[in-house]
Formats: structure tokens, C-alpha cells, sequence
């Protein structure tokens, strides 16, 4: 699948911010009620990779509430969880500092595409015509 | 079976790139032990005691010939520990007692997959990509995410079945595979589907549970149960939607999931599974739930309502085999190739181990892998060859894993039962055990897992030696023993008839011992966690706690009535006294120790 995360590193993470209007979302919050007219980029937040509450704010964000704008992963952003971010709504993602970007980009590239619909791709593969074949 | 489609393969073959990926950069020091666990586990690999555990996904428990086979050359050419770990591992646990670990098994569990347990982690990836040449996988066998979907046994072959369920859990299945927005829930997430009149999926100990029928109207659906579990705290699940149309299957998940993943607790992970989650909140958890459903459907336009043409194709995969409708006449005197010596034994066999079939020409032949000298569930290189060779030629190529840890040959002709008996003997695997007490649900326990807290297997040896004679079996009649290591219950101590839970205090295994549980089958009846019987007993005292307890059911029993229904009858207080006084260890000395731990040291991956 194409490659449309925009990777950002750590060290550049300051810069781009700063000419932003950026919302800050914790992941316990609920995105149906946050107001987000005007807003660029809404952040959104791992504390741990391990914690997936903000795939489901992102993915509500986008499919569902329609915001267009840019929604950034920050937090604890591993290299390994890039494609699934991507997948769930994610525009760009801020990489731990000591995240390696020649990695980050081989792993958006291992699966050509997948059984059900995200963000990306609202159409589970059964509804791509051909695809099962 | 289901059959793959060049995107289906294709698809693991890339998984089992990422792995190798992973596991490069993991042993070359780029991604930390830490940060490359959750990712090796949701492709099955855990690292237990001594050694990396591997296990690999059974959808729905089918399997294939040539994927048996590949299963026998992993378990021959991959489960070999290196002569050091080995020595460690047998030392260390000889000094508890066990005087042998197998290696070169594959080992058949609850959940009806097949895991290995020596395999050394740095050749996890050429494993993988063995796996992936039959279409086999580990994904999503571990970890907190949506797990492999269990089913029935006998899916699509009972006579008790109105609908066959295993084409929704194909579609499940695949919904579920990496899904993006669930690889990281609170906790793992287990789904069990049946399509009979019995439960024997036990679906209400699920996380969710769904039973297919058929509303007023005749259409298809689901009656969808949440919330079920086992672990420190058994929970029986509840009920989400009485009638779900099948085609919204996904749709329904998706929003059962999502609101699980955004409320299901993270802070305590005794807590995180959804049972709590269902608890705590009650109807609110179901309003949420429905609502979001709405959304879903309304909102987002229902991208994954099923469509017709979609379940017409993954249903056509799972037509009776050719070569089981080309059935030969169902004969009545089956038994006459049977030498007139070996007749009772034979009938033994055909009373336990084979079940009726929704084709009268054919039956479900179970192959007991509860047997003296192995671990309940374990097969060798050479068995799992065995056993694909016994499908090849008399089940279509197909065999099943069972909950109960065994195989099933689901399309035998009834013709063909006296040479897969003899066939089935000499392999060692026709123990007329099915269904009753040495047919034991039993974890790896504390001589594999590192988060046991006592050892299973060599209970479950004591009691197979005890109980060799098949007189006494068939006499004592259906029971179910169910043994763990832990309070993770993967044993299923809580739905035993009796079951056994094993405890650490001080450093020494003791076992809890608990009546009365129920899975939710027709003998058993509604799905219940049994009931302790009191405090812990030694580990020299558990088989005859077992014998103590069978003993006052022959004493007390009604005519036809069996163990489980004699101990609803009378209930705990007699089989407690019997029990006790077989404390010889914990009663004579006095020191009568805690009635169990008050959790488990630690959780379950």
C-alpha cells in the first residue's frame, strides 16, 4: 500500500510544530466532543506503544467526525506500529527519538493490502471487486 | 475446509516477512526484548520456562493433511532445545520431581491450536515461513488483541446442527487479522461460535460468545453473548442481543471491540478484560455499545455489512468433501471384521470415541491423545504423520483439534470404523477414553510455563495410571477433569466437574480442588465455575482426593445418574468429608494451608 504517513523526527518535531495550530487530545478523551474547527493538526497521544486508544480516536476522527486536517501520532512511536497508524487515520507521526526512519519506511511496505477497510481504505476486501480472486 | 486464494497466501508470506524483519533487528540489538514481545507474540511466540513457546493458529480447529505433516517435521526437526537448555531444563525440574520432559511434540490445546515447546527463538522466522507453505500462521495466537476463533468440533457434521458456523468464523477470521485499529485492547479478546443445539464451543466462557439460529422470520443471526471468562475471576457472559442478522456480524464486532478498547481498563491488568468491563457498567456498557453499532451502520456506511456473494464464496469452501458424499452404503454389521476377541473392546471404542454424523453413512471418529506415558494433548513427529496419514485415508485429509485436546477425523465412513480402529490401536491412540475421566483437559503447567505455580502434567499422569482400567472407567461413566497450573485457567479448572487448580505457597505446589463446574454442555448444563471444596491439598494427596471423591459418587449414586448430576443432588458436603479424609499430608501434620492464592503471580500474555 502507498506510503501517505508523513514521518517526523524527533529532533525536527520542534520546528514544524510551532507553525501549527495544533489541537492536544489525550487518548482517554472523547474525540465526538472535542471542537476542532480552525485546527491544522490534532495530536494524539501514545503513552505507551502498547496502549491502542488512540488507533480508535483517529480512526472516529477521520471516518466518522470528517477532519480533514493533519492528525499526528506523538508519544511513544515506534517503527512498528507506523502502518498501523497510517491505517487508522494517522497523517503524520512524530518517531521516538531513537527510532531509525530507514526502518520506519520498510515497515509501511510489507503488505500489499489487507482483508478489512480503515481509515485509508473504507472498503473491506470483499467489497474490492477482484481482489479475493 | 477453507480453501486460500493467492491473497490469503500471499498475505502470510508477507506476516512471516515482518517476523523476520523483527527478529533480525531484535537480535541484532535495534529493537529492544521489550518492544519486540507484543509484536512476537501476536505471531505466537512466547518464551516460557526454559525455552520459546510456538503456537500456531487452527482456525476453528480444521486442519489439513499436508499441514499435519508440516506440523510433524516442526515438531521433529525444530522442537530440539540445544543440549544445554535441554540439561538445565531436566534438571531444574527434576528436582520438583518430573523425571522426563518430551521434546520433538506438537502439543494440542484448548483453544484448538497446536503448540511447540522447545523451539529456539532464533529460528522462529524459518519456522514461520514453513508454516506459510501449507497457509498455516501464528497470528494473533497471543497477545492483546482478537485471538483465534474457536468453534464446535464437529462444525458442520453434528446432527444436532441447524446452521454451520465455520464460513462466519473464515469472515471473522479475516476481519479480525490485523486489524489495524485492535492489535493493542486492554487485554486479550476471545471469540467462540456454535451452530448446534449443544454448546460445545463453550461460548458463555468468551469474551464473546455467538450461537447461530434463526429468527421468527426464518433469517439467520446470532444470539451474541459478552463478557464471559475464566482467570481470578470466572464470569458467566451476558447476554449483548438476542438476534443479530448475520450479515451485521462484523459491523456488531467492530463496535463491541471499540468500545471495549476505549473503556476496558488499563490500569490494573487483573481487571482489563471486558467480563470487568461489562460488569462495572452494566447496561450502560450495552446502550454504548448499540449506539456505536448505529454509528457504525448509519454513519460510516456498514463497509463490512457481509454481502451475499461474499458468504456464498467462503461458504462454498466448506461443502462435504467429494469423497465423503460418495458414501458407501451404511452397513448395520460393522463389527464383523472384528476377530470376535477383540469384539468388546471394539464396541468400547465405537460407544466412546465415535459420534453420529448429520450424514448417516458417516461418523466423527475421535483419536484419544489421552494416553499413559504422555502428557495429555502431546503428539509426536511420528504420531502427527501418523495421524495425517490416518485422515488421508479414512477422513477426506481432514482432521479437527478438539477443545478437549484431541483429534477428531470428521468424515469416516461407518464401513471404514473396524480398520481405522485397527489402524487407530496400533498407533496408540484408540483409548475408548472419549468423554470420560482420563480424557483430562490439562495445561503445560509448571514444567513449561514460566507463570505456573505448580505442575499439571505429572497430576495428570498420577491419575491416568491410577484410572488404567477401562471397566472402571466406563463404570464411573462421563467426567470431566480439568487441571491448571494457575489461576490463568488455561486447564479450565472452573468448568471441571472437578476441577484442579494448582497454587504455590512457600515454594511448594499445592492444588485446589472445586465440583460442580460446567462448559455449558447438555451433560453438564449451564455454564457455571465449580465450587471449592476447601483448602488446598498436597500435591502426594490430589489423586486420591480424585479417587476419594468418584468413590463416594459410586457409593451414593442413583441408577444412570452421572457424576456431575450426583454431585448437584447432594451437593459439596459429602464429597468434601470423603476428601478430607485423605489429607494425610495436609491433615495429619496439622498444617492446613490458605484456601488459594489471592491471584496469580502473574498474567497470562
Amino acid at each position: 500500500m502507498p506510503n501517505t504517513l508523513k514521518l517526523i523526527a524527533a529532533s525536527a518535531y520542534k520546528s514544524i510544530a510551532a507553525d501549527q495550530n495544533t489541537l492536544k487530545i489525550s487518548n482517554d478523551a472523547d474525540v465526538s466532543t472535542v471542537a476542532w474547527q480552525g485546527v491544522d493538526c490534532i495530536e494524539l497521544h501514545f503513552p505507551k506503544f502498547t496502549d491502542g486508544r488512540a488507533f480508535s480516536q483517529a480512526y472516529l476522527l477521520r471516518r466518522r467526525l470528517g477532519f480533514t486536517g493533519d492528525i499526528r501520532a506523538t508519544g511513544d512511536v515506534l517503527v512498528d506500529q507506523l502502518l498501523q497508524m497510517q491505517r487508522s487515520g494517522f497523517s503524520s507521526a512524530v518517531l521516538r527519538a531513537d527510532q531509525n526512519l530507514a526502518h520506519a519506511q520498510r515497515q509501511l511496505a510489507h503488505f500489499a493490502s489487507f482483508y478489512q477497510g480503515d481509515a485509508a481504505h473504507p472498503q473491506a476486501l470483499f467489497s474490492s471487486p477482484g481482489a479475493t480472486a | 475446509m477453507y480453501q486460500y486464494t493467492d491473497f490469503d497466501r500471499q498475505f502470510i508470506k508477507s506476516r512471516a516477512a515482518q517476523h523476520r524483519d523483527q527478529l533480525e533487528r531484535n537480535l541484532n540489538g535495534e529493537l529492544s526484548d521489550d518492544e519486540f514481545r507484543p509484536l512476537r507474540l501476536q505471531n505466537g511466540w512466547y518464551v516460557q520456562r526454559y525455552a520459546p513457546m510456538l503456537r500456531v493458529a487452527v482456525p476453528y480447529g480444521e486442519l489439513a493433511s499436508r499441514q499435519l505433516r508440516v506440523l510433524a517435521t516442526i515438531a521433529r526437526d525444530y522442537d530440539q532445545p540445544s543440549a544445554d537448555v535441554y540439561q538445565h531444563a531436566c534438571n531444574t525440574q527434576a528436582e520438583l520431581g518430573t523425571p522426563h520432559l518430551p521434546v520433538g511434540c506438537g502439543h494440542f490445546t484448548t483453544r484448538q491450536n497446536v503448540q511447540f515447546n522447545w523451539i529456539p527463538l532464533a529460528k522462529s522466522a524459518d519456522v514461520m515461513d514453513l508454516l506459510a507453505t501449507v497457509d498455516l500462521h501464528g497470528i494473533q495466537t497471543s497477545g492483546a488483541c482478537i485471538r483465534n476463533i474457536t468453534s464446535d468440533a464437529l462444525a458442520g457434521i453434528a446432527p444436532d446442527e441447524a446452521i454451520d458456523p465455520r464460513p462466519y468464523a473464515e469472515i471473522m477470521r479475516q476481519w479480525s487479522t490485523l486489524h489495524p485499529e485492535f492489535a493493542f485492547l486492554p487485554r486479550k479478546f476471545k471469540i467462540a461460535i456454535t451452530g448446534a443445539e449443544e454448546d460445545r464451543a463453550a461460548i458463555a466462557w468468551h469474551d464473546v460468545g455467538l450461537r447461530l439460529l434463526k429468527n421468527a422470520a426464518g433469517e439467520i443471526g446470532f444470539k451474541v453473548l459478552v463478557g464471559g471468562g475464566m482467570g481470578r475471576t470466572p464470569v458467566i457472559a451476558s447476554t449483548l442481543r438476542e438476534f443479530l442478522p448475520w450479515a451485521q456480524t462484523l459491523n456488531y464486532l467492530e463496535a463491541v471491540v471499540r468500545v471495549y478498547n476505549r473503556f476496558g481498563r488499563r490500569d490494573n491488568l487483573y481487571k482489563a478484560r471486558i467480563k470487568i468491563l461489562v460488569k462495572a457498567e452494566g447496561q450502560r456498557f450495552i446502550d454504548e455499545v448499540e449506539t456505536e453499532f448505529q454509528s457504525i451502520v448509519q454513519h460510516d456506511g456498514g463497509q463490512h455489512t457481509i454481502p451475499q456473494a461474499e458468504f456464498d464464496r467462503v461458504a462454498a469452501c466448506f461443502k462435504a468433501p467429494a469423497q465423503a458424499k460418495s458414501a458407501q452404503a451404511a452397513t448395520n454389521n460393522v463389527a464383523t471384521e472384528v476377530p470376535a476377541q477383540e469384539a468388546a473392546a471394539y464396541q468400547r471404542w465405537l460407544a466412546q470415541n465415535v459420534q453420529a454424523h448429520k450424514n448417516p453413512a458417516l461418523r466423527a471418529v475421535t483419536l484419544s491423545f489421552k494416553r499413559l506415558g504422555f502428557a495429555p494433548g502431546d503428539a509426536t513427529a511420528d504420531q502427527l504423520d501418523a495421524a495425517a496419514d490416518l485422515a488421508e485415508r479414512f477422513s477426506a485429509g481432514e482432521v479437527r483439534v478438539t477443545h478437549e485436546q484431541n483429534l477428531l477425523l470428521p468424515w469416516v465412513h461407518a464401513s471404514d470404523l473396524p480398520a481405522l480402529w485397527q489402524a487407530a490401536r496400533s498407533l496408540g491412540v484408540a483409548r475408548a477414553n472419549i468423554g470420560l475421566l482420563t480424557d483430562m483437559i490439562t495445561c503445560p503447567g509448571g514444567d513449561f510455563c514460566a507463570l505456573a505455580n505448580a505442575r499439571s502434567i505429572p497430576l495428570a499422569q498420577a491419575v491416568t495410571e491410577r484410572y488404567q482400567d477401562l471397566d472402571e472407567l466406563f463404570d464411573i461413566g462421563p467426567v470431566d477433569l480439568h487441571i491448571s497450573g494457575c489461576m490463568n485457567s488455561c486447564g479450565h479448572h472452573h468448568t471441571g466437574h472437578i476441577g484442579i487448580l494448582g497454587v504455590d505457597k512457600d515454594g511448594r505446589e499445592w492444588y485446589q480442588v472445586s465440583l460442580g463446574g460446567s462448559d455449558g454442555s447438555t451433560l453438564s448444563g449451564d455454564p457455571v465455575p465449580g465450587k471449592v471444596i476447601g483448602p488446598s491439598f498436597a500435591a502426594s494427596e490430589v489423586t486420591d482426593v480424585v479417587e476419594a471423591l468418584l468413590d463416594t459418587y459410586r457409593a451414593q449414586r442413583q441408577p444412570q445418574e452421572a457424576f456431575i448430576h450426583c454431585v448437584k443432588r447432594l451437593g459439596l458436603e459429602p464429597f468434601k468429608q470423603a476428601a478430607n479424609a485423605v489429607r494425610h499430608e495436609t491433615g495429619d501434620a496439622g498444617k492446613v494451608l490458605h484456601v488459594h492464592l489471592p491471584q496469580a503471580n502473574t498474567m497470562t500474555d
